[in-house]
């Protein structure tokens, strides 16, 4: 490829159909006929992200964190080796840190150059995380990023953002809200959010959980 | 390159739009892709530093418009036309053409639980010890290369300090292109966000990016 043309680039979306589910039922036809894929194994791709992978197994490790000191002493040294003593890694997550929030720094991931993100722990991104409205802003205006997401941070909070450039994935040990101090490690896991795994909201207290 | 896809510190992208519930695909045509595109072992070696780059080379008005699984179509189809493994127009048809070969060694639904728990890591083995110390201050290079690269322009010519070394990491630099893999020592280098923004930035905030040591000068 030389700077300036790029005639495969230039050319390939003119051709092909116009609406992606086309495109896409194309592209699979294509690759079937000439045994490229198996539809069997697509079917299992998505089964496992769809039904299997996903945000509850960072919730795990989240609250193992909260009950026990030693766990999460070793899993913000070696976020690797700790969470995978309880999720099972892999695939976009072959390389972890885990960075805590305190009533004095919050952390925020991001990746601006893609949308790199732990799937092992928490499934793959939600859309927000991917648009370009994240990725642009996270890096130049967090605090305001984080207000669209109802979090307002003092200024006396140090803002960490962290900007997954390369095959280190991140993520987020949430601050344990007020009033949880008779719940369980199950209860607990049950508390955390997606969101705030990724920094980008707080875990709420029991009474008000919400969705994400 | 300097693309599209470089996109911090950019404004006028609109607003963050969280949606609750969310499902993991919006469309089947979605999982499709997601599906096609991890059960796709072709072409052979074909890594995700090469892959990302191909997203990078859509057309930026492309880019910008088209969703997440749709520039992975891009890469996808376009990865496959140029190791010459479909044409454009068998993707315009969704028909092979009748003369091409049919292979017997694809991914197979019994092999996707070792793929997703495949080990894959991006570090290497090194003798030489770390050219940079932690706390070290280093500043990046001002460079625009236009192939890829995970230096973002936001953080280039900009100084900050060395908070951890990862040990050698594959060079995406290099890897995207085939050139191999020429790993090299990866760092997380911290930066005061006014570094990076200027005055308006939270005066104690930072930003951490993860930079490949040939990213980096000593400050």
């Amino acid at each position: 490829m030389s700077p300036g043309h790029d005639h495969d680039r230039d050319h390939l979306l003119e051709h092909v159909p116009s609406d992606p589910a086309l495109r896409v039922k194309a592209l699979e036809s294509v690759l079937v006929e000439k045994g490229l894929v198996d539809p069997a194994a697509i079917d299992a791709w998505i089964e496992a992200y769809e039904n299997k992978i996903g945000p509850r197994a960072g919730a795990r490790v989240v609250a193992r964190a909260w009950v026990d000191t030693g766990y999460r002493q070793r899993l913000l040294e070696n976020g690797t080796d700790a969470i995978a003593e309880l999720v099972p890694l892999g695939n976009q997550g072959q390389h972890m840190v885990v960075v805590e929030n305190t009533p004095t720094v919050h952390n925020l991931i991001v990746c601006t150059l893609c949308s790199c993100y732990p799937w092992p722990v928490l499934g793959l991104p939600p859309r927000w995380y991917k648009s370009a409205p994240y990725r642009s802003r996270s890096v130049l205006d967090p605090r305001g990023v984080l207000k669209e997401f109802g979090v307002e941070l003092g200024s006396d909070v140090e803002v960490r953002v962290w900007d997954s450039t390369a095959e280190i994935r991140y993520l987020v040990l949430p601050e344990r809200p007020p009033g949880t101090d008779d719940m369980n490690e199950e209860a607990l896991a049950a508390l955390v959010t997606r969101d705030s795994m990724i920094g980008a909201g707080l875990v709420p207290p029991a009474s008000t959980k919400k969705g994400a | 390159m300097n693309g599209i896809h470089d996109m911090g510190g950019m404004h006028g992208l609109g607003p963050i739009l969280p949606e609750p519930n969310e499902p993991v695909f919006h469309d089947r045509w979605e999982a499709r892709m997601f599906g096609v595109s991890a059960a796709m072992i072709y072409p052979p070696a074909f890594s995700t530093d090469q892959y990302r780059f191909l997203v990078e080379r859509m057309p930026p008005a492309a880019y910008l418009s088209q969703s997440y699984y749709e520039h992975w179509y891009f890469a996808c189809a376009l990865v496959l036309i140029e190791a010459g493994m479909v044409t454009l127009s068998e993707l315009s048809t969704g028909q092979a053409v009748p003369s091409s070969t049919r292979r017997d060694d694809a991914m197979r639904a019994g092999d996707v639980e070792a793929a997703i728990a495949k080990e894959g890591k991006c570090s290497r083995e090194t003798a030489s010890a770390p050219r940079f110390a932690l706390g070290q201050r280093v500043t990046t290079r001002n460079m625009h290369p236009t192939q890829h690269t995970r230096l973002p322009r936001y953080a280039r010519g900009r100084s900050g300090s060395i908070y951890r070394c990862h040990g050698a990491y594959v060079f995406p630099d290099t890897n995207a292109r085939g050139d191999g893999e020429c790993p090299q020592d990866l760092y997380t280098v911290t930066f005061a966000a006014r570094e990076l923004w200027g005055p308006d930035a939270g005066r104690n905030d930072k930003v951490y990016l993860d930079l490949w040591d040939s990213y980096l000068e000593p400050a």
